[in-house]
């Protein structure tokens, strides 16, 4: 593992040049702190951090580019005339990659050498069956053309790695060196160290925004390469969802926001008002040592994960469900309304309950940042305690709790396990709650586990699926955000 | 409230004279309905808590089976002109011998078993070896390669139960529903049950369960959760490492540096809405980039470490920032009073005062993690069956592995209910981990919080 060895190196070095200037440091003062400027201790992080940071930085930047240059380059190699019918581009270059990492191997194991790699050609020898016997498995017979964009491949890697090492352990080093001889008792180490720090700080604060941005690219260029392979019309207006391999697909969205607003509606039908009521309980009624039991014990659900969720939907509700409402006269109602025990209902109540204490702590706080002047004035004309809640603290914190519903609406539609394993995987409008239907989570999860062709629409409508999802729920948090942050400046 | 002057309501009767020791209808009704508020609030308190009791309950009685397991023991005669033609004990020619090689002396000992215990059946020797795992020949060979001197001797072994036998004798299994069961019937099960009589089956602690590896679809009994345990351990190292520095860093600029401007607003706002996107997205993110423009490897822990670091940062970053903000600013005060710097001041007197909150924090975005499924699905931890624990540190983050969350989903699709029952175990496992990580976090909040 080079890099690792690398990161090590360059970390050593650092450690080297605290001590270094922090020695040469007090040298320059005749041994006495007081003629320091600083601190001798930021003597040395000053070396330390100019060896580490921009090598550090350097060797990120290497790692991430590497991979797409080198792509880019081996890519346009290869002729258009060798990618098959039906095949791509892209899955040619994981086949170039899959022998280059191959001959690596061959190489590492001792069964080429590397000129012998370099010597091979696809007339003298069979790639294949030589990689076969070392573990590689390969598709298809090599041809001579992915041969050598893989020989190119790795001898660019090699060259590009070795590059890459002495460019950062240069930048080390010469970091080093400059901040050593810049050291002296009148250099002013502190601020240059606290100005550095706070450059690591800006850094780290802007990853999230990186992260967004992340998500957003990452999905939105697969999205328009899908919306290239596949009709924009027919996945936001279409009406029906039938995926195949073959290609051909109908790729419809309808179905699949109906099935997540159906599964959503019903577990906020179960969490609303359980949570509400248990909130009003909680923060009006109940006495101080009921709240302090029975609030951490509902705020468990909320710590429960969403695959106990999924398990105890498939395994127990689902079948329970089916007891009830299925299997004809052995059932308890007698009925064969249900036949698997995926259903919408599954789904649905089991994500309802684990709704309730996300519904009823977000509610509890808004319920108590009523000011306590407003329900004394109530009761103090007369009004029972249910009556102060329902006409003088409801309406005060309804649109706190609007807002809190959203955000619940929002958990409700990106939640996934449960939807994966209760809610089934039929996409079809329907009205009956005891048929299955999918989701748009649910199709994103099985269009992309498995062997993906990031070339079908099949796959690349997942993305699509998921920038939908990432805008839907986003703009339901920001509305719910938006409601609640009006609503508390009105008693601020 | 110009009401009062209007005259009463025309429905309502008002009686003539009215006292208050007398209750009136209207007030009968209003206490009648504040009683019925009070015990629809009541309900909901109470249906909350019997979800709870009902989920815990559905656990533990349909988990705690995964940790007991019925194993047969036998008196295996290993055979020396079987297992070692030459005498010579030579390892190399030992493990030569395949498993086809010792199934014979398995079912030999089977039948010496059956003949000795006096029970009567007609059942062939093939038949008769469905009642032990199809992993029994494996584990004998394994066995005779770690301990090869034992060669011409007999040794007594525990063989692990086919799962239809653990089935029975655990309950799940009964005589009616073996009906169209191809794998077992009702006279084997006549067979177990005088084995269990005469003590040669029983059902132990089941150690394998917790230790091992997941295994194939035929065999329900041997499979683990151990490695995927590892799988989750290194991510969890992975998120520990990354998510950690770069929260308090992202915290203490955002709190304790950033300037009043629309750019600070702009990174606070992002980092509230990265809280609420769904894991899945964090786990297309993670497909795309790490793995499609990457080309890390799919399945390694260090890439679903990578895809939870994303997803937690932002809990990790309020946290902090709360008890940030708890810290009362007369501290900073007081350290830029007797001359520190403003660095100064927050890394030597805030940062440490703060530390308990943000490893309460820490810990609880951690176990919010270890739980997380859907990502791991999107970037292949499931599905691949990890058969040894990493040897490295590099290969436990490199190889793939599955994670605990993702060989629980795995179990639930397979089609053998006796994966249900691992599937369940391994919840209990996981859970008993959140309930240890969430009560180390309180611990740690009572012991150190601080009122100022």
């Amino acid at each position: 593992m080079p890099v690792l060895w690398l990161f090590l190196i360059i970390v050593a070095l650092s450690a080297f040049g605290f001590i270094a200037g922090r020695a040469r440091a007090y040298q320059s003062a005749g041994g006495d702190v007081r003629n320091l400027h600083s601190l001798p201790g930021y003597y040395g992080y000053n070396v330390a951090l100019t060896a580490l940071v921009p090598a550090l930085a350097v060797l990120a930047v290497w790692l991430l580019a590497q991979p797409m240059l080198i792509e880019n380059s081996v890519s346009k190699m290869i002729p258009d005339e060798i990618i098959a019918e039906g095949s791509n581009r892209s899955l040619v270059m994981s086949d170039v990659r899959r022998v280059a990492n191959g001959l690596d191997l061959a190489v590492s194991s001792g069964a080429m050498t590397n000129d012998e790699v370099n010597a091979l050609s696809t007339d003298t020898s069979d790639i294949r069956a030589t990689l076969g016997s070392i573990g590689v498995a390969l598709g298809s017979d090599v041809s001579p053309e992915v041969l050598a964009a893989a020989q190119s491949y790795r001898s660019k890697s090699y060259t590009g790695t070795l590059v890459m090492t002495v460019v950062v352990l240069l930048l080390a080093i010469g970091g080093l060196a400059l901040a050593y001889t810049r050291t002296h008792k009148d250099f002013r180490a502190r601020n240059v160290v606290e100005r550095g720090v706070l450059g690591l700080l800006i850094i780290a604060a802007s990853l999230a925004i990186l992260t967004t941005i992340g998500i957003v690219l990452s999905m939105l260029f697969e999205t328009m390469n899908f919306f290239r392979l596949h009709p924009w019309t027919d996945f936001f207006f279409g009406g029906t969802w039938s995926p195949n391999f073959r290609g051909d697909s109908d790729l419809s969205i309808l179905p699949l926001l109906w099935g997540t607003l159906y599964i959503s509606f019903i577990a906020l039908l179960v969490a609303v008002p359980i949570g509400l009521f248990a909130a009003i309980y909680l923060s009006e009624y109940a006495s101080n040592a009921v709240r302090s039991i029975a609030k951490p014990l509902l705020e468990i659900l909320a710590g429960i994960p969403t695959i106990v969720y999924g398990l105890f939907a498939l395994l127990t509700v689902g079948p329970m469900l089916v007891n009830v409402f299925g299997r004809g006269d052995q059932g308890l109602l007698g009925v064969e309304w249900m036949s698997g025990a995926t259903s919408v209902l599954t789904a649905g109540v089991v994500m309802g309950i684990m709704l309730i204490p996300f519904v009823s702590s977000l509610s509890d706080d808004i319920i108590n940042s009523v000011p306590q002047a407003m329900r004394d004035g109530s009761l103090g004309l007369g009004a029972t305690k249910s009556e102060t809640v329902r006409q003088v603290i409801m309406p005060a914190a309804l649109p706190g709790i609007v807002g809190a519903i959203l955000l619940a609406a929002s958990r409700a539609i990106g939640e996934t396990m449960i939807v994966v394993m209760g809610a089934g995987a039929i996409a079809k409008f329907s009205l009956n709650p005891l048929e299955s239907m999918t989701t748009i989570t649910t199709r994103i999860v099985s269009q992309l586990t498995g062997d993906t062709d990031f070339a079908s629409p099949e796959t690349l409508v997942a993305f699509a699926l998921g920038l939908t999802l990432f805008v839907l729920t986003l703009g339901l948090n920001i509305l719910a955000l938006y409601i609640v942050r009006k609503y508390r400046e009105q008693y601020e | 409230m110009t009401d009062l002057t209007n005259s009463p309501a025309a429905g309502v009767p008002r009686p003539k004279h009215g006292t208050l020791l007398t209750q009136d209808a209207r007030t009968a009704k209003r206490n009648a309905a504040e009683k019925r508020f009070q015990m629809y609030g009541m309900i909901a308190i109470g249906i909350g808590l019997l979800m709870l009791l009902v989920l815990v309950f559905t656990i533990v009685r349909n988990g705690a089976g995964a940790f007991q397991q019925t194993f047969i023991t036998l008196d295996v005669q290993l055979l020396e002109d079987k297992l070692d033609k030459n005498g010579n004990r030579d390892i190399e020619e030992i493990s030569k011998v395949s498993t086809f090689g010792y199934s014979p002396l398995i079912s030999q000992a089977l039948e010496d078993k059956i003949a000795s215990a006096n029970v009567q059946t007609e059942l062939s020797g093939k038949q008769l070896g469905d009642i032990l795992s199809k992993s029994a020949a494996a584990t004998l060979r394994d066995f005779v390669l770690q301990n090869p001197e034992l060669i011409g001797t007999s040794v007594s072994f525990e063989f692990l139960a086919s799962s239809r036998v653990d089935g029975y004798l655990k309950g799940r299994v009964t005589r009616d529903s073996i009906a169209n069961d191809k794998n077992i019937s009702v006279e084997q099960l006549d067979v177990v049950d005088q084995l269990v009589e005469s003590g040669s089956i029983k059902k132990t602690f089941n150690l394998s369960f917790i230790t091992g590896a997941d295994a194939s679809d035929q065999r329900p009994e041997s499979a683990g959760i151990g490695v995927a345990m590892v799988g989750s351990l290194f991510m969890m190292l992975v998120v520990l490492a990354l998510a950690l520095p770069i929260g308090v860093a992202a915290s203490i600029y955002l709190e304790e540096f950033a300037p009043k401007n629309w750019i600070t607003d702009i990174i606070e706002v992002n980092i509230s809405n990265l809280a609420a996107v769904p894991s899945i997205v964090f786990g297309i993110l993670g497909l795309a980039v790490f793995i499609n423009y990457m080309h890390l490897p799919m399945s390694a822990p260090l890439v679903g470490g990578l895809v939870l670091t994303l997803m937690t940062l932002p809990t990790i970053i309020i946290s902090t920032r709360a008890s940030l903000k708890a810290v009362p600013p007369s501290i900073r005060d007081a350290a830029l009073g007797v001359g520190a710097s403003k660095m100064q001041s927050v890394f030597h007197h805030v940062l440490p005062l703060a530390a308990p909150g943000i490893l309460t924090g820490t810990i609880i975005g951690l176990a919010q993690a270890l739980g997380e499924t859907a990502p791991l699905l999107l970037i292949g931890m499931v599905g691949f069956i990890a058969s040894n624990a990493p040897d490295s540190v590099a290969s436990g983050l490199l190889s793939p592995n599955s994670a605990m969350p993702a060989q629980i989903y795995e179990w639930a699709k397979r089609a053998d209910p006796a994966f249900y029952e691992r599937a369940w175990g391994g919840i209990i496992i996981l859970l008993l981990f959140l309930i240890t990580m969430n009560t180390v976090a309180v611990i740690l909040r009572r012991r150190f919080e601080r009122r100022w």
